[in-house]
């Protein structure tokens, strides 16, 4: 110890130089990489702040197309910066190869630190080793496909008009979230494994059955099932759907479909790891600041504005707080990490009970495990602790529409932390957070209308906005559009039209 | 490893279009809000930019989720007094149904009102917007009368001092080269066979082949050296033409009955009325000049102080700001380089006798020269003939002639629109 202690600290004063951010960036990536980070290169952009007010405004990346509500959302961030509202965020950082992370020119030496062991080294080892993010995302094109994307659609607009495709891209952001692939698909056969599989088909039922020996009887068939519905089975990527099978579009209106829809799936692992993700990011930070301070490398000074930084990020306002506003994901995020590594060097016998694959493993390939396979809900799934739940004093509140009141349906103690680590799981999953619609049928020989189902989940109906959603379904596809709100017991309780259907009055 | 790199000097500015975009689409909340800005502001700060609130729900961007009811369980932090199975009724306002905030806080940051910020210069179009004087299109090119020279090019023909010299003596060494080729290429050849004869020992030489070919040259030089260094041809002249000017020059006649039947509120109004002809003039013409006007029975031009805060007493006598108008015009200011404007504000007091020779006036004198001529009546009592007899000068000159009945502060705004509304077929 005392050999690395002697070492000089990088810094001393709070001013930065682009010398000393590189300085600190290799110091970080050598710690980092020992840690066994693995990253993809960092390219770290120093931006004003009216720039990261742009960047803030066209949903993080560097280009997008233009559209109003990137507009909107600008003169909203700008309204509320200038008032002193809002804070900007100290960086941004993309999923992309290089990986680009903005550091604002107002930050002092001490936070471009910490946003160079968050960002450059925290978010980045995540985009390139998270399997979501792997699956779905293309981290090296995504640029180039932007600039496409803004060149097309702007090479639209002059041929086609500022309305018309604004109109569609309002159309295709009001369906965003049902533009995603929630699974792969199958990859398609070959044609010899297509042949071969055929063959085994063959043999089986020359094998199985001869039908003048058949004796079972035959199942009659009811006419409801005999209706042959379009698609075959429900699609839920309701923006592919539209793209390959809505009558009357366009090619280039197809394409712009396409792009919104890619651009929805470029983000849709963010959605769903935002937990996992800020809380990777922060728990390296805090441990790669920590390793150099062991190091001598910075001093005391620095650690103190670090750290009154970093214990404002995880800080989590309880709910009967004014500034309350859900569960913080850094702070579930920042302590689920720092927990794991606890129970994997210190563990308890409770840790010993409810984690015995971990508990006393090799930390660092423990939360690198972690890190790569799993998603918010699944994470959570697997390793809240019942000590977290207590430090964190977790409570569930069951809002049943049917009962006059609000109950606690489960605290941190015995009984309940298999049900609160469920029920926050559940919270986390997609899925459940919105509302599961999909492709039900096309009335593909008769009027060509639509017909999307939505599947109820603990019987909770649609909000306020669907009409007007349903608007612009109709708008892409041309022809009338129906959604049908479904219960479990496949019973239609709830029905949208648009455009609204006339009640027919049957005379007698 | 890491490539750090310095964007702080890229260009700003990168939602400017998705800012306009946003603009343009609420278009009509933003004119509503201007619209009001302009009745309640004062008009000293009407110039400033302006705070634009748009009802959120307008600017929403629906998509498919949850409404209230159902089951829902939600997870909260920092627990203090509950224990499973605790029941309390729904906190106000229906929190629970899963917007994430189960707990009555009074955040008051719910369905507020989207409000942002527009520059004075945005502010100014929205206001101006669709607004259009009838002659607006600065004077035909016909009635200007200023020219301007400008540079256009190069051309072969010009007077001396318009000459460009390296233009020039570029276009000499192009026509050498160009006419010189063949001879010199010839000489080249010729230069070679002479070197190699050169070569041979002095003995062996062909003394008067070498001469032969030593004459052919010189001869050829001389011919090359015969291309003139310069010629007329070369000569490149600085080409300047003259390019009519739209006069950018408006003058604003502020004309104001100080009678005694004026009262402040009414010159208020009045002047309003002139500040917002103002501002729109500014922004079409590079250069105004306002003359004020005011009468009872004389006319006299005064500056603004005196126009607006000075008292008077006495009767009215219209006729004699338009004549002093008139005289004012012809001496200083020709309607070939000016555009001329002219507001009259009053009451609508007039003697009686006087408003033929007003309407007189305004058609002889007056209205032909002028690109605009705004009457504005600022009264809540019957019209008195003055009145009667502009409608007669309106009826006679539809498209510079304007009237209009105020009867308070908040009606400007909207009169001042319905007075310079766009005239498509008046304009033509």
């Amino acid at each position: 110890m005392s050999a690395t202690k002697k070492r000089r600290p990088i810094s001393t004063g709070s001013e930065w130089t682009f010398d000393l951010i590189e300085e600190y960036d290799r110091e970080i990536g050598r710690v980092a990489k020992n840690f066994g980070l693995d990253t993809y290169p960092n390219q770290i952009e120093v931006i004003t702040s009216e720039q990261m007010m742009d960047a803030y405004a066209s949903i993080g990346m560097p280009l997008n197309y233009n559209h109003w509500s990137f507009g909107k959302q600008f003169v909203e961030t700008e309204q509320n910066y200038k008032r002193g509202r809002m804070g900007l965020a100290y960086e941004i950082v993309i999923n992309s190869n290089p990986c680009i992370a903005y550091l604002m020119e107002e930050n002092t030496i001490t936070m471009q630190a910490l946003v160079i062991a968050h960002a450059c080294y925290g978010h980045n080892s995540f985009f390139k080793g998270n399997y979501l993010f792997q699956t779905w995302t293309d981290a090296s094109a995504i640029i180039d496909y932007l600039l496409f994307a803004k060149n097309y659609i702007s090479q639209c607009e002059e041929r086609y008009g500022f309305d018309e495709v604004e109109s569609l891209l309002d159309s295709c952001h009001a369906l965003m979230n049902y533009g995603v692939n929630r699974y792969k698909r199958p990859r398609p056969l070959t044609a010899t494994e297509e042949r071969e599989r055929q063959m085994a088909r063959e043999e089986y039922i020359q094998r199985h059955l001869n039908d003048l020996w058949n004796t079972i009887p035959r199942k009659e068939i009811s006419p409801e099932e005999k209706v042959i519905r379009y698609p075959k089975e429900p699609e839920e990527n309701l923006l592919y759907f539209i793209e390959k099978n809505a009558p009357l579009l366009e090619p280039w209106q197809r394409e712009i479909i396409r792009i919104v829809r890619k651009i929805a799936q470029y983000f849709y692992p963010q959605k769903q790891t935002q937990v996992m993700n800020e809380g990777w990011a922060t728990f390296w930070h805090y441990t790669l600041l920590h390793q150099l301070y062991d190091e001598g490398l910075v001093t005391d000074g620095f650690m103190m504005e670090f750290l009154h930084s970093h214990s404002s990020v995880i800080y989590q306002p309880p709910f009967d707080s004014p500034y309350f506003s859900g569960i913080n994901p850094y702070t579930l995020g920042f302590h689920m990490m720092s927990d794991i590594r606890r129970i994997c060097e210190k563990p308890t016998d409770e840790d010993r009970e409810w984690f015995p694959d971990i508990a006393g493993s090799n930390w660092i390939e423990t939360l690198d495990r972690a890190m790569r396979n799993y998603k918010d809900e699944s994470f959570i799934m697997q390793f809240l602790s019942p000590r977290l739940m207590r430090e964190l004093r977790l409570f569930a509140i069951l809002d049943d529409a049917e009962r006059p009141t609000l109950r606690v349906d489960a605290i941190h103690d015995e009984m309940g932390y298999r049900a609160l680590r469920e029920q926050l799981s559940a919270q986390y999953n997609l899925g459940n957070r919105e509302p599961n619609i999909q492709v039900y049928n096309v009335n593909v020989r008769g009027d060509r209308s639509l017909t999307l189902r939505h599947y109820m989940h603990n019987n909770q109906p649609l909000g306020e906005s669907t009409d007007e959603v349903l608007k612009h379904v109709h708008r892409l596809w041309g022809f009338d559009v129906l959604l049908e709100s479904v219960t479990p017991d496949n019973k239609v309780s709830q029905a949208y039209h648009c455009p609204p259907k006339e009640i027919s009055i049957e005379l007698a | 490893m890491s490539y750090i790199i310095d964007r702080r000097l890229n260009a700003k500015k990168k939602s400017t279009v998705n800012r306009q975009r946003f603009l343009r689409r609420y278009k009509q909340h933003i004119k509503r809000a201007v619209e009001e800005a302009i009745h309640d502001r004062s008009i000293s700060d009407i110039e400033r930019g302006g705070e634009v609130t748009i009802p959120r729900r307008d600017i929403s961007e629906p998509i498919f989720h949850h409404g209230k009811g159902g089951r829902n369980t939600r997870i909260y932090p920092g627990n203090k007094e509950f224990i499973t199975g605790d029941e309390f009724q729904r906190p106000q306002g229906g929190g629970g149904g899963g917007s994430g905030q189960g707990k009555a806080s009074n955040q008051g940051e719910g369905e507020d009102n989207f409000t942002f910020t527009i520059s004075q210069d945005e502010f100014l179009d929205f206001m101006f917007e669709d607004l259009e004087l009838p002659y607006l299109v600065r004077k035909q090119l016909k009635d200007a009368t200023s020219f301007e020279t400008r540079r256009a090019g190069f051309s072969t023909s010009g007077s001396p001092e318009k000459l460009h010299i390296v233009r020039s003596l570029r276009a000499a060494h192009a026509r050498r080269i160009a006419l010189g080729g063949e001879e010199r290429k010839e000489i080249r050849e010729l230069r070679k066979q002479l070197w190699a004869l050169e070569a041979l020992p002095a003995a062996e030489a062909p003394k008067e082949e070498m001469q032969a070919l030593r004459d052919k040259i010189a001869e050829l030089d001389k011919k090359a050296r015969r291309l003139p260094f310069i010629d007329d041809f070369d000569l490149r002249y600085n080409n300047l033409i003259r390019v009519p000017v739209p006069s950018s020059k408006a003058v604003m006649f502020c004309v104001m009955d100080v009678s005694g039947s004026m009262t402040q509120s009414i010159k208020d109004i009045a002047k309003r009325f002139f500040i917002l002809l103002y501002l729109f003039l500014e922004r079409n013409y590079k250069q105004i000049e306002l003359v004020f006007v005011r009468h009872h029975t004389h006319a006299k031009e005064v500056d603004e102080q005196e126009f607006f805060y000075s008292r008077e007493t006495g009767g009215t006598i219209v006729s004699s700001a338009l004549q002093l108008t008139a005289d004012i015009i012809d001496a200083r200011y020709s309607p070939a380089d000016w555009n001329i404007y002219v507001a009259q504000a009053s009451d609508g007091d007039n003697w009686d006798g006087d408003s033929a020779t007003c309407s007189d006036l305004l058609m002889k004198r007056i209205l032909k020269k002028v690109q605009y001529f705004a009457y504005v009546e600022i009264t809540t009592g019957p019209h008195q003939n003055l009145w009667y007899e502009y409608e007669q000068v309106h009826d006679a000159f539809p498209d510079e002639f304007a009237m209009q009945h105020i009867t308070d502060a908040g009606e400007i705004y909207p009169v001042f629109r319905k007075l310079f509304e766009k005239r498509t077929e008046g304009a033509a």
